[in-house]
């Protein structure tokens, strides 16, 4: 096992100094992280393939810290999320190291102990909140299964967390379907928070939104990270959004991390083909400005039958011969700046 | 709500009318006439009247020498009133008859009930929670043969192994022969002998619908996101199940189990039939048999009674239980 003192050092190069010129703790390691999914057929349910839902991914995240999360639809980034956090059953391949500690390895009575850690806030805050429980239940039941606080203030610490996250405690007692879709998801954020976690994965904790409240969130968010210190993984495919909240940024093409840096580096400048594309799509609030769409074709191919060498050979205006044979290696082509990809060439 | 249930009320009122008069038209249409017979029969008798003379008088003190219609009025004008009339079997009113045999039906419906869900739902719940599993399998299969074979395949083999071959119970009837002799105790121990094997036939035949349905419905809640919120929250799997999955699978549960309640006064036909337990189902199973409109219409009438009140119950109970369902 590796220790904390180890991550640190792997991560050295990527993490930048923090205001008081301190080095800041590495909180999440991710290192080659896989998670295939068995593909069952027949009807003895033999296993067929497999869908490699996530298939490679590495990063770090630092206390307090925001790392972002963008892929179009299917590329695994939810599912990245909930690897990490243990929710999907068992990993394929690769090493999810917590405050230096392996999820996996964690059995049963430790792992719940480290749920309120680490949290989770769901994509959708229509499904993800129980119907049958009232809100203060739904916000307060994992405090007094882990004994956060002590009993006569546990009342008190319901309220306060409600208040935090701008809903009145009086809504107690009301069921969530009594609540509009962004104070379902202030209900969510506060149930994450109520077990004071240093990591929460947001997985696209807006987009079940409208604009304006998707603002009102995100504020809400980065507010909380400040006071609290959070480290958020910020799962999203609103490219805006990441710009604005993140620290680090990663690039997911198919279960991979093909691009992952500095917020700063990664949008003035992208490196892989695919994160060009996909950043040639964001949306100019300036109608005089022309800008030049790098337009891909095709769609995305399958996770059960990825495409032989670079995964996105298929789709590439740059492709190589060597792209369609050989599968790229990781590069830092600035310090801090990783991409996956031949034209930046070399192994790490 | 209280509007709700008068609504609802009204309109079972409305097709119970309907229901009625359907029924009545085809009693009267069927061809198994009680009046023919008895015509018949009394026609034979030496220097008797002709068969058709015979006929029409009876038609006429059986008043079915009316038109369906107004066969039907009378019928309804009496039925208000709470009168149903002589049963022309039994010749004894409608109502004693019923009273005499319906609490035994109910005795074997409310315990088959019971033992229903004390064997379907947690084995659903466990179906459900190890799905794909090999106990998950077994109760499936089982589920599907309860459901899919008929309550006489069953009955007769549970005839033909508990009685026949081991000589367990008797094969049919509610009391033994030495019933007379027995002490209270004695009595009432001979009696449940009896219909041991009736509630098991009941059980066997009703208990699959009920452990699926909780299965499906257990399935669909544990695939929830809200699920996945309580496991990421720390809770045990327990609680997971208990506390968030099971209580969310009551809802339709409750509606199901809640709509049911009314047919456990209804008897149940073929099994009371199969085993000679003369409840309210084989009662009227007889009644029908030689044409008896007074009982059958009655017995009818009674069982769409307890549908449309298993109906409206079901639905408040839905309102009850589930607290995103108010109803204005």
């Amino acid at each position: 096992m590796n220790g904390p003192e180890e991550n640190r050092g792997v991560s050295r190069m990527t993490i930048p100094l923090d205001s008081a010129g301190r080095e800041p703790e590495t909180l999440l390691a991710v290192e080659e992280l896989k998670k295939y999914f068995p593909l069952k057929s027949g009807l003895l349910g033999r296993e067929t393939g497999c869908v490699r839902a996530v298939d490679g991914v590495t990063f770090h995240l630092q206390q307090g810290q925001t790392m972002g999360m963008v892929g179009e639809s299917g590329c695994g980034k939810t599912t990245v999320g909930r690897t990490i956090l243990r929710l999907n059953g068992e990993k394929s391949a690769g090493r999810v190291l917590f405050q230096g500690r392996e999820v996996y390895d964690l059995d049963r009575q430790a792992l719940r102990s480290l749920r309120t850690e680490m949290q989770m806030i769901f994509q959708d805050p229509f499904s993800s909140l129980s119907p049958r429980l009232p809100v203060g239940e739904i916000i307060g039941e994992a405090v007094r299964e882990h004994h956060l606080v002590p009993k006569e203030e546990y009342s008190d610490y319901i309220d306060q967390i409600m208040e935090n996250c701008g809903l009145q405690p009086y809504c107690k007692e009301r069921y969530p379907h009594e609540f509009s879709g962004g104070q379902r998801q202030r209900i969510c954020i506060a149930r994450a928070l109520a077990l004071h976690p240093r990591f929460v994965v947001c997985d696209e904790p807006v987009s079940a939104l409208d604009v304006s409240i998707q603002a009102q969130i995100i504020n809400l968010l980065k507010e909380l990270q400040e006071k609290y210190q959070l480290a958020y993984l910020f799962i999203s495919h609103d490219l805006s959004v990441v710009e604005h909240i993140s620290d680090t940024v990663g690039v997911m093409y198919l279960g991979s991390l093909v691009e992952y840096g500095q917020k700063k580096d990664v949008f003035q400048n992208p490196l892989h083909p695919y994160t060009r594309a996909l950043f040639s799509a964001i949306p100019v609030p300036d109608p005089k400005i022309r800008k030049k769409r790098i337009l891909l074709e095709g769609s995305i191919p399958s996770p059960a039958n990825p495409p032989q060498g670079c995964k996105f050979h298929t789709r590439c205006a740059w492709c190589m011969e060597v792209c369609r044979k050989e599968i790229p290696l990781r590069t830092e082509a600035e310090p801090g700046h990783f991409v996956v990809c031949h034209r930046y060439g070399g192994a790490l | 709500m209280k509007k709700y249930i008068l609504h609802r009320v009204m309109l079972s009122v409305l097709i119970l009318f309907c229901v009625t008069f359907l029924i009545y038209a085809m009693l009267r249409c069927l061809p198994a006439s009680y009046v023919e017979n008895m015509a018949m029969q009394l026609a034979m008798k030496p220097g008797a009247k002709p068969y058709e003379e015979w006929l029409t008088q009876l038609n006429a003190s059986y008043g079915l020498d009316r038109p369906v219609l107004p066969g039907y009025l009378i019928w309804l004008k009496d039925a208000v009133r709470g009168s149903f009339g002589d049963s022309w079997k039994y010749t004894v009113p409608v109502l004693q008859k019923f009273r005499e045999t319906i609490w035994l039906s109910f005795a074997m419906g409310a315990i088959s009930f019971l033992l229903e869900l004390l064997i379907a739902v947690p084995l659903g719940v466990i179906a459900a929670t190890k799905q794909y599993s090999r106990s998950d399998y077994a109760i499936t299969a089982g589920a599907l043969i309860g459901i899919s074979l008929p309550t006489f395949f069953f009955a007769t083999i549970l005839k033909l192994v508990f009685s026949v071959k081991l000589g367990w119970f008797d094969l049919y009837g509610l009391v033994g022969r030495e019933y007379a002799q027995l002490d209270p105790a004695g009595k009432f121990f001979d009696m449940a002998a009896h219909l041991v094997l009736p509630i098991a036939t009941l059980v066997i035949v009703s208990v699959g619908f009920l452990m699926r349905y909780t299965r499906t419905n257990m399935l669909e809640v544990l695939n929830a996101d809200y699920i996945r919120t309580a496991r990421a929250k720390g809770l045990s799997e327990k609680k997971v199940i208990r506390i968030h999955a099971f209580r969310n699978t009551l809802i339709p549960l409750v509606t199901v189990i809640g709509g049911s309640l009314p047919g456990l006064f209804a008897g149940a036909l073929i099994t009371e039939t199969l085993f000679s337990i003369p409840g309210i189902g084989y009662t009227s199973y007889q009644a029908m048999l030689i044409g008896d409109i007074p009982f059958s219409m009655f017995y009818m009438t009674f069982l769409a009674v307890l549908t449309l009140a298993g109906n409206l119950l079901s639905d408040i109970l839905y309102a009850v239980v589930d607290p995103r369902v108010r109803i204005a």
